[in-house]
């Protein structure tokens, strides 16, 4: 923190102060990206650490100290890899649709409070716009579905649409839910509002079922087991990147990681608090937030692996069900809930 | 700063507009629609109305154009190519579109606008008021007609796929008709298949 910000003077010294806004963004911009590009490739390596845990396996041990450098080896090989491609795709569209994937996710991670000052740029209607940016990444998998020319390719990608489309609703619908709580869609002042005790707790009993509600919509909306319909190895091969290979493949692979991240983040500044210490426990060092902030969404993501390796797989008709029948239903009396709650001052204020 | 992003959307919004409507392939025009309204969420951006531009966002990138490839993924095979029209045709579509863009800028220009100085964001609060005022100015009506419309919807959504549910019911005792057919099938094919073995 305190280096960033004497790279900071540094770099304001320099260059006269009429230019600073746009090069001082584009700085933030690639030390964001730098940081990201980073940390998927070791939610990668954590995936892989949870799922040989969960099978009684190793994992990967061999590459750095017990395997920390693995996935750092994995990106450097795809990265020197061959593009290849099919002749017959359209080639416009298929070059194209990685990128949809990766920009949408990086532009979610923006705007997150990692600290009360750690924050890239605080949007007034920020939960508002992370719905948004996360309805526009499942265009780049339907592009890259059809546009490889492939069976499996349009069947993962049919599958992605419908999944994505569905589960959108509970996610908007959980996170509604708690704004009735916090009266703000502004991520800032969500965590403010938290300083009276983290929402779970103020909001009690709807709360925690629209926290449900939101990790298992969450999970599906990031294509992840046991919703993995999109990329089910075992009927489609990859699902709608099957054509994909070298960086192209990486980052639809990054991208998956990084929305993980972002789900377990949203799931942290709304229910847990964001960078807030439990019981203000560090009230006074105000930079552990990044840590603080950091546990509760590795704790998140910890729970998103522990259910890709304990459950199977759902059928495309049982994941429409649940949400249609179960989820969405739930959701809806869940706000009529909250509303009675925030109406009769039931929530629980420390 | 603004003004160069200002321009800078402007060109890609008019590119690909015209990229949308010439292109012979469906799909790509289907997202060079999706830039063009990617385009006018960047401008409500530039304007700081954040709301207008996530809305934007949500309901034409999100949804609408969600739709439309979908539609076009059912239908529509990589290889195929939209045909082109007749000359005269496109003479005449081409008139009328220059005769549309004459009007609109005619009255953009012949309209002054009032240059407004106080650069405050809209928050979704005094949004939310405005909607539910029953005042001058409100928009409690159409706020409810909606939701009336909304409801009647869901409602009817819930009917039929309630009403399908009880047809299925009706059919699935016959269930084992198809079955026994199939059955006579298999035994008359056996009893061809019997006859035909002593020859």
């Amino acid at each position: 923190m305190n280096t960033l910000i004497n790279i900071n003077n540094l770099f304001l010294s320099i260059i006269p102060a009429e230019i600073t806004g746009l090069p001082k963004m584009a700085m933030i911009a690639l030390i964001y990206l730098g940081i990201f590009a980073v940390l998927g490739l070791y939610l990668v390596l954590l995936e892989r650490k949870v799922a040989a845990w969960f099978q009684l396996r190793l994992g990967p041990n061999r590459v750095g100290y017990h395997g920390l450098l693995q996935t750092m080896a994995d990106a450097l090989k795809l990265v020197s890899k061959e593009l290849t491609g099919t002749v017959k795709a359209d080639k416009f569209l298929y070059n194209l649709a990685p990128y949809f994937v990766i920009i949408t996710s990086l532009m979610a991670l923006g705007i997150f409070p990692f600290t009360q000052k750690l924050q890239a740029y605080d949007l007034n209607i920020g939960l508002f716009f992370l719905i948004a940016i996360s309805s526009i990444g499942v265009i780049g998998i339907l592009l890259g579905g059809w546009s490889s020319n492939n069976k499996f390719s349009l069947i993962g990608a049919m599958r992605s649409g419908v999944q994505t489309i569905s589960y959108e609703l509970s996610v908007g619908l959980s996170l509604l839910t708690m704004v009735l709580l916090t009266q703000s869609l502004q991520l800032s002042e969500i965590v403010e509002v938290q300083k009276n005790g983290w929402l779970i707790v103020q909001g009690h009993i709807p709360a925690i079922i629209a926290f449900m509600v939101f990790m298992i919509a969450g999970t599906a909306e990031t294509n992840r087991a046991p919703f993995d319909m999109v990329e089910a190895e075992s009927e489609l091969g990859a699902g709608f990147h099957t054509e994909y290979s070298g960086m192209k493949f990486a980052y639809f692979f990054l991208a998956e990681f990084i929305n993980m991240f972002i789900i377990a983040a949203i799931a942290t500044t709304v229910f847990f608090g964001g960078w807030l210490s439990p019981f203000g426990v560090t009230e006074s060092i105000p930079w552990l937030g990044v840590f603080w902030f950091l546990a509760k969404t590795f704790i998140l993501v910890f729970l998103m692996m522990w259910f890709r390796w304990t459950f199977p797989r759902l059928r495309v008709d049982q994941l429409l069900t649940l949400e249609w029948k179960y989820l969405l239903p739930i959701n809806l009396v869940n706000i009529v809930i909250m509303a009675v709650i925030v109406w009769l001052n039931l929530s629980i204020q420390f | 700063m603004e003004r160069i992003i200002f321009y800078i959307l402007a060109v890609i919004m008019i590119a690909f507009a015209i990229a949308s409507v010439s292109s012979r392939k469906m799909l790509r025009s289907v997202i060079y629609l999706l830039f063009v309204l990617i385009g006018i969420a960047g401008l409500y951006f530039l304007f700081d109305y954040n709301f207008l531009a996530a809305i934007q966002l949500t309901v034409y990138a999100g949804g609408i154009i969600v739709l439309m490839i979908f539609s076009v993924l059912l239908v529509h095979h990589i290889e195929m190519e939209l045909e082109t029209a007749r000359p005269l045709r496109r003479l005449i579509s081409a008139l009328l579109c220059l005769a549309g863009l004459g009007i609109f800028i005619t009255s953009i220009y012949s309209y002054d606008f009032n240059v407004s100085l106080n650069a405050t964001t809209t928050t979704t609060a005094q949004i939310g008021e405005k909607l539910l005022s029953y005042g001058a100015g409100g928009f409690i009506l159409p706020f409810e007609v909606i939701s009336v419309l909304l409801l009647s919807a869901m409602i009817g959504a819930i009917v039929v796929a309630r009403g399908s549910h009880k047809e299925e019911k009706k059919i699935t005792p016959n269930k084992t008709k198809p079955q026994k057919e199939i059955k006579e099938i298999e035994s008359m094919k056996v009893e061809i298949l019997e006859e035909e073995i002593p020859l």
